[in-house]
């Protein structure tokens, strides 16, 4: 991309969801950092990047509750980009030409492809588990609340589904790494109309010839 | 070196072993609880209170003898009074210092996330060094008897110690040097359990043909053990549970989720730095943009 | 007790009835547990509720308060149908066979010489019929129908198994189950133990509940021997030392007795006292009263006590009534005392009907608090809403309050049950301006008597004249006051005959009170406790506890009265020849020359069992009394009277007759007769206990005990819950015809009703600890419900069965 297509970048993020995703993305890595520590003994170690075992466990249900919330706004405005199509189903019927870049032969995508839209979903689920088995262990506050049952259960939960949402970020972090120019997206909040062409071509015409906001 | 008595057998959030040449011929200790012999009188709750320095609220009467009505963080031990009718119609009062069982296999270690915060000693004491307490309260998550409690003042995690710091000096806990009647014992395992096959014995002889020896083998035994008139229904003593193990939920959010959840963690890492060895970037090159630049101009 | 804590490990059955060991001897019970442990013994509850005690029982029968004559009687009625009874020990060491007057009558539940009037019997009748030798008449044969075998036969005819389960609402399988495993005890292989404090004190016919007790005891061949005897579990930590020093209003220390106004004559005083033998050879110990006598009066008033004066016999008061607790309340009611002076103790909580104390408390000019606490007694004046509804502006009473130290800041001795005088030493300072007891007393004492000194008086003789010899005056020390008691020698004391043999020299602790003399020689300000301070220095002090025979007789741990003795009437645990009746139980024999053993015998060394001499060597007959003659203000023979506040109404044994409802000879004054409740109003019966966590009134100061029992509460039966619709744990409301407490209601199955003569009773358990000073949660005072009326002997409240009505609140 060189800067003579400056004017012809294609607006993917706003500056408001790219600030709102980042900080997702800063409270997920806390979150995983000191949730890591809490899980396995070989991790505990990080607890000190949190100032200790004591901070490491009072900070992280906050940041919990704000990266739910953050997450909440950002997966609230984009709740309309991730209606399943039936190209999305062949998407993923095909994820063996994902895997292996050869798009050429994949349905057109819309905003999303499905992958993403499957991950949409995912971190939905993800971090409503996560939140209320969240608050089921939060001792502190809510230990009155809740039985023990309860409280084991949710333990398991709450560890399992971090699991999964860790895993499920790692593809998502990969992916954005292998795709070049979807950082570029979240970061920058534009992506070259090749890169859009290229991966969501639907998206692509449907916004075509609509000339970059930020000058 | 500590002292003997402290070595250390198992610590919390610990993945290497701990020092363990010495290994003490008299095997672990234990704190025997006769119920038949016991009164209610309480008189080792004070002693606990006063040799911890553990002072709880003047609490409310709610209709039982059982004051403090529960543990708390500074009540590291509560007699629970209930009241039975027999088969043959005849009433029992059953009385059950209740407290820390001393696992041998501690629910609360294993769910402990802390470093040494709870240690169990080489005589079978477990203990918790709230210095290193981090307050999460897993411990009370990972506990199959609802012992340890987590104290609002300071956030960390209370129970009784079974006094190590008397036993590491050769002294039996206050609880047992207070018991009026005898009805608490302390020495070795192996002792305390010829102790109480010859109350058994006694018991039978006064016609409690279920009596017996309550050191439940579902978490290893425990090094506070009691005997029962009815070691048939443990729940008859104010819920004592009657095979108590650690809950399946916490064994395997504590042991197999563990491992399997770090190598999830690194093969999904691993295999998306695989497939980029593999298959490279996806790079967005001239010919997508020439192409994305066609069909703009198509308009 | 007649035996002492450590011996009821030996018991194989131990009863405790009208007492509730587990809970408020929590530490002596622990010998129950020994016996249990190593005697295989059982141990068999009696009690209206299911106590701490029963928990632990092998046999818990369930009992209405105030029946335990009853059940009792039931029981000598069984041992003598089911011929259960120790037959040579009977025969030989009680009065079985003594033969008792011909006025002698008992009917409808009176005795003979009752004047209604008075309350009060005219006890001429009740005695024994003497030969011509002045000696009492007997038949050996027990046939004569006079004999006291034969009376107490016909006595507790009446006394069914019906009636038990009737009358006390004890199933008859229960009762007769109890009276087997007691009958169990009757061969010389088995001993029973019985254990018992207030529920059998706490009645107005408190003493002659103890007395059936004894007489059971006394069938079964169970007094005198190791694990046996009738064992008072006393209260405080040193109640037997207040009664051994003679605390009560009529009593002088070691037993002896106050005279009463009609006594002026010295002579006639002692020789009331100094009882001859009654049977022939018999030692009848009291006859050295006079040797006790002089050397308490030669302690307090040294020089002063001379034989002209008759050793100061004028300085004594002279009792025109008796001055105990009620008394005093009644007089202070009627505006009769000016001052009170209370020292440890806490009236207002203690005593009954706390609104008639208040208002007694009220027209005090002055009231002194010696206490190292603030008691409901000493701030009687202050307002505390409902708990304690006073107009404060109305009371001019003015209160003194005394800091005092405690136990732990002195030293001292201490008497437990079981008789033995423990020394303690002083193990903290006292705080801020406590001082001591006797330190206050003795400053006290010197003001007055500089006052009588300088501004003379009625009679001031009796305060001048007191020996005050302690090196500091104004604190005399424990050791000073110790070696007091236990007595001294004044001048040589020469063997009577050989005057020229000096056995003791002046100025000697004294070894027993067998060195005593009536001439003015020795001192002893307590003659039971002679030899615990001797030349040897202070046994009291003694720390072995070696126990060579194995059956818990420490003889040198502490010291024990009389004279070191652990087990009283111990003669009586050996047969005529002097052979114990069980070799395991080996208290003492007679070995050709002397009686030996493992405890000081209670007898006369040399004295050959063969000539005959009784095992009850206090006693003028020798042997044990079931017939007590004029001792006792209601009968000879114990009777069952009502409580005085009585669901029925009537009484079971003698329905139709109106003056044998209640105890006849009981201790009431008129209007307190006038506050009883009816069974119409107040239709539940209340009773009042302690629990473990509290010291009466006093441990709701300190914070450890209050978070054991933080809060004011009521038991009561399921059934009773049920009937009035309160949920456990909620407020209830309980009135007496005197007040009302409300408290926390708790719900229990260990209250069960009773069917008593066909209908139902409920009844209600009310601990007493509560007050409205302290930390733990201010309650009401339980004594705002019971009645003031007396045990007619010991004037000791009816605490323990009293009518009440419960409410929801
Ligand atoms: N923890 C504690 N210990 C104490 C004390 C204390 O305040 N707290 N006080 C001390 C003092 S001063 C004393 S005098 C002793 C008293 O010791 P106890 O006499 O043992 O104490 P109480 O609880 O007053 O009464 C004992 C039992 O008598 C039962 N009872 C009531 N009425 C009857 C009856 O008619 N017949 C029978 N068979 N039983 C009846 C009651 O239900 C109760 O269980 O305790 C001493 N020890
Ligand atoms: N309804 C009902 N009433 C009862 C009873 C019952 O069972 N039911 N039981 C009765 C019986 S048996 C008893 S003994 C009484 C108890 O009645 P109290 O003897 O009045 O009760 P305590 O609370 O023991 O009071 C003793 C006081 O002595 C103080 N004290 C302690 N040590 C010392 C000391 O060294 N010196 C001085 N000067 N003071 C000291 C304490 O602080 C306390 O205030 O209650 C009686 N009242
Ligand atoms: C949504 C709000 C969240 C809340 C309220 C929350 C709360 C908690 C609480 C209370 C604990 C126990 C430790 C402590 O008390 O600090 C905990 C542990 C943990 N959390 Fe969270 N959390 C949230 C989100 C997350 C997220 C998003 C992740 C994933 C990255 C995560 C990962 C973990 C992990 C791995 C543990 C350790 C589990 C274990 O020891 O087995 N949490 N969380
Ligand atoms: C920590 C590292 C993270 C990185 C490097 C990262 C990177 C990115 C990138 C490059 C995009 C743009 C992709 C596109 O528009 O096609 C994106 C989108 C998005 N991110 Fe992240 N992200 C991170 C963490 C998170 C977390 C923790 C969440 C939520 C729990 C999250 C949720 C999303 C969502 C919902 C989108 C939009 C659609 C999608 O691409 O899936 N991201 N992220
Ligand atoms: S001290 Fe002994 S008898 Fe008393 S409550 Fe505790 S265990 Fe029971
Ligand atoms: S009883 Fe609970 S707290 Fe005690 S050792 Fe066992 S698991 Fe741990
Ligand atoms: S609260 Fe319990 S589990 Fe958590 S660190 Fe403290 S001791 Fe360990
Ligand atoms: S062993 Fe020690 S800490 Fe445990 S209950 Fe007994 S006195 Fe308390
Ligand atoms: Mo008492």
């Amino acid at each position: 991309m060189n800067d003579l297509n400056k004017s012809r970048l294609i607006v993917r993020y706003t500056a408001s969801q790219r600030i709102n995703h980042w900080i997702i993305a800063i409270t997920f890595v806390l979150l995983a950092l000191s949730g890591l520590a809490l899980f396995h003994p070989a991790f505990f170690w990080l607890s000190n990047l949190f100032g200790g075992g004591t901070w490491t466990r009072i900070l992280h249900p906050f940041v919990g509750v704000l990266m739910f919330l953050c997450f909440a706004v950002f997966a609230a405005r984009m709740w309309g980009n991730n209606r399943m199509t039936k190209q999305d189903r062949q998407w993923l019927r095909q994820i063996g030409d994902v895997v292996n870049a050869r798009d050429e032969k994949l349905p057109e995508v819309g905003r999303y492809n499905a992958g993403q839209k499957v991950l949409y979903f995912a971190l939905i689920i993800f971090m409503i588990v996560l939140l209320i088995s969240g608050v089921v262990i939060w001792r502190v506050y809510f230990q009155d609340y809740f039985s023990v049952e309860t409280i084991r259960l949710a333990s398991l939960l709450h560890a399992l589904f971090a699991f999964l949402l860790i895993c499920a970020i790692i593809v998502h972090i990969y992916a954005g790494i292998w795709v070049k120019g979807s950082v570029r997206a979240m970061t920058r909040g534009t992506v070259s109309p090749g890169w859009a062409w290229k991966h969501h071509r639907a998206w692509f015409r449907e916004v075509r010839g609509k000339p970059a906001v930020d000058k | 070196m500590a002292l003997q008595s402290l070595d250390i057998k198992r610590r919390s959030a610990t993945t290497t072993p701990p020092p363990g040449i010495r290994e003490p011929s008299t095997g672990g200790v234990a704190k025997l609880i006769d119920t038949t012999k016991c009164i209610g009188c309480k008189a080792c709750q004070v002693a606990c209170m006063e040799w911890n320095d553990l002072r709880d609220e003047i609490g409310l009467n709610v209709g039982v003898y059982d004051n403090p009505a529960d543990l708390t963080e500074n009540s590291w031990t509560v007699m629970r009074f209930s009241e039975y009718e027999n088969q043959q119609g005849d009433l029992e009062w059953l009385i059950r210092k209740d407290g820390c069982m001393h696992c041998e296999d501690p629910g609360c270690l294993k769910a402990c996330p802390s470093p040494g915060a709870i240690i169990q000693y080489n005589n079978g004491i477990v203990d918790f060094h709230e210095e290193n307490c981090i307050g999460c309260g897993y411990c009370v998550t990972g506990c199959p008897f609802d012992v340890p409690r987590i104290a609002e003042k300071d956030h960390k995690a209370y129970k009784c110690t079974l006094c190590s710091d008397r036993v590491a000096v050769g002294q039996e806990p206050a609880c047992v040097k207070t018991c009026p009647t005898g009805a608490i014992v302390f020495g070795t395992k192996e002792d305390m359990k010829l102790h109480a096959a010859e109350r058994i014995v006694d018991l039978k002889s006064r016609g409690f043909e279920n009596a017996g020896l309550y050191d439940p083998q579902g978490v290893g035994g425990t090094h506070v053990m009691y005997v029962l008139h009815h070691a048939d229904k443990p729940e008859l003593y104010s819920d004592l549970p009657k095979d108590p193990v650690i809950d399946p939920m916490v064994s395997v959010w504590k042991g197999i989720a563990k491992p399997l959840g770090v190598a999830a963690m690194a093969l999904t890492a691993l295999a998306g730095f695989f497939h980029y060895i593999r298959t490279g970037p996806n790079e967005t090159d001239a010919e997508d943009e020439r192409r994305a630049q066609e069909e703009e101009h198509h308009e | 007790m007649t035996n002492h804590w450590v011996d009821i490990k030996n018991a194989d059955v131990v009863l405790i009835m009208g007492g509730n060991a587990a809970e408020a001897h929590p530490c002596g019970f622990k010998w129950v547990t020994e016996a249990k442990a190593h005697n295989n013994a059982k141990l068999i509850v009696v009690d209206p509720r299911f106590t701490r005690s029963a928990s632990v029982a092998d046999f818990y029968a369930p009992i209405r308060t105030g029946t335990d004559i009853i059940f009792l009687g039931g029981v000598i009625k069984y041992l003598l149908d089911n011929d259960k009874i120790q037959h040579e020990y009977v025969r030989n060491y009680t009065d079985f066979s003594f033969i008792v007057r011909e006025d002698y009558k008992f009917e409808d539940g009176l005795y003979s010489g009752y004047n209604e009037e008075k309350r009060s019997y005219d006890k001429d009748s009740w005695d024994y019929e003497r030969g011509d030798d002045g000696y009492v008449k007997t038949d050996s044969t027990l046939q004569h129908p006079r004999t006291v075998y034969q009376l107490l036969k016909k006595h507790y005819s009446r006394y069914t198994p019906d009636m038990v389960s009737s009358a006390c609402g004890t199933p008859k399988e229960k009762f007769l189950k109890v009276c087997e495993m007691l009958a169990s005890t009757a061969g010389t292989d088995r001993t029973a133990t019985i254990m018992y404090a207030l529920g059998w004190t706490q009645h107005t016919i408190g003493s002659q509940i103890i007395r059936t007790g004894a007489m059971v005891q006394l069938l079964l061949g169970n007094i005198g021997v190791a694990g046996g005897g009738m064992n008072a579990l006393r209260g405080h930590s040193n109640i037997q030392g207040l009664t051994d020093l003679g605390l009560m209003s009529d009593l002088l220390p070691g037993y002896l007795t106050l005279p009463k106004d009609g006594e002026q004559s010295f002579d006639d005083y002692i020789g009331a006292r100094a009882q001859q033998p009654l049977r022939p050879n018999q030692l009848s110990y009291w006859r050295h009263y006079k040797k006790f006598h002089v050397s308490l009066m030669k302690a307090w008033w040294g020089d002063a006590a001379t034989a002209e004066n008759n050793w100061g016999y004028d300085y004594l008061p002279k009792l025109d009534k008796l001055y105990d607790m009620l008394q005093v309340f009644e007089l202070m009611h009627k505006g009769q005392v000016n001052g009170y002076i209370c020292q440890g103790f806490n009236p207002l909580a203690a005593s009954p009907n706390k609104q008639k104390q208040l208002e007694a408390l009220a027209k005090l000019k002055f009231l002194v608090i010696m206490d190292p606490l603030a008691t409901e007694t000493s701030e009687f004046w202050r307002n505390v809403g409902e708990y304690n509804d006073v107009d404060t502006a109305s009371i001019q009473t003015e209160v003194f309050r005394l800091p005092t130290t405690c136990f732990a800041e002195e030293e001292g001795a201490l008497v437990n049950s079981g008789r033995w005088l423990q020394w303690h030493w002083q193990g903290a300072e006292p705080p801020g301006e406590a001082k001591s007891d006797i330190e206050i007393m003795a400053l006290l004492f010197a003001r007055i008597r500089k006052l009588y000194q300088t501004e003379g008086g009625k009679f001031p003789e009796p305060i001048l004249k007191l020996w005050w010899p302690y090196k500091n005056p104004e604190f005399p020390t424990a050791a000073e006051l110790a070696k007091e008691y236990s007595g001294r020698a004044l001048t040589d004391l020469t063997d009577p005959a050989d005057s020229s043999k000096v056995l003791r020299k002046a100025g000697e602790q004294l070894s027993s009170f067998g060195e005593l003399r009536d001439d003015g020689s020795t001192i002893s300000g307590c003659w039971i406790y002679c030899g615990a301070w001797t030349q040897d220095g202070n046994l009291m002090a003694r720390r072995d506890n070696s126990d060579p025979t194995g059956i818990g007789q420490t003889l040198n741990w502490a010291w024990s009265w009389p004279a070191n003795r652990r087990i009283l009437y111990n003669r009586a645990s050996a047969d005529l020849q002097g052979k114990p009746w069980n070799p395991k139980r080996n208290l003492i024999s007679w070995n050709g020359k002397s009686w030996v053993g493992a405890d000081v015998p209670d007898f006369k060394l040399d004295e050959n069992p063969a000539a005959g001499m009784g095992p009850f060597i206090m006693n003028p007959e020798g042997v044990a009394r079931f017939f007590a003659r004029k001792s006792m203000a209601e009968g000879p023979f114990p009777e069952h009277y009502e409580p005085f506040e009585t669901p029925l109404g009537y009484n079971p044994l003698s329905p139709k007759e109106k003056r044998s409802v209640n105890n006849p000879a009981a201790r009431i004054f008129k209007d307190d007769l006038a506050a009883m409740g009816k069974a119409e109003q107040f239709p539940h019966v209340g009773t009042t206990y302690r629990l473990t966590e509290h010291f009466h009134f006093w441990t709701k100061n300190v914070q450890l005990n209050s978070i054991l029992q933080p809060q004011q509460f009521v038991e009561i039966g399921e059934a009773l819950a049920k009937e009035l619709d309160i949920p456990n744990g909620s407020e209830v409301k309980v009135s007496s015809n005197r007040g009302y407490i409300k408290a926390v209601a708790l719900v229990t199955k260990r209250i069960k009703a009773l069917t008593i003569e066909g209908k139902t009773v409920h009844q209600v358990g009310i601990p007493i600890h509560w007050g409205f000073v302290g930390l733990a949660k201010p309650g009401f005072l339980a004594n705002t419900l019971t009645p003031s009326v007396g045990d007619g002997n010991t004037q000791t409240p009816e605490s323990k069965s009293f009518l009440v009505k419960v409410e929801k609140v």
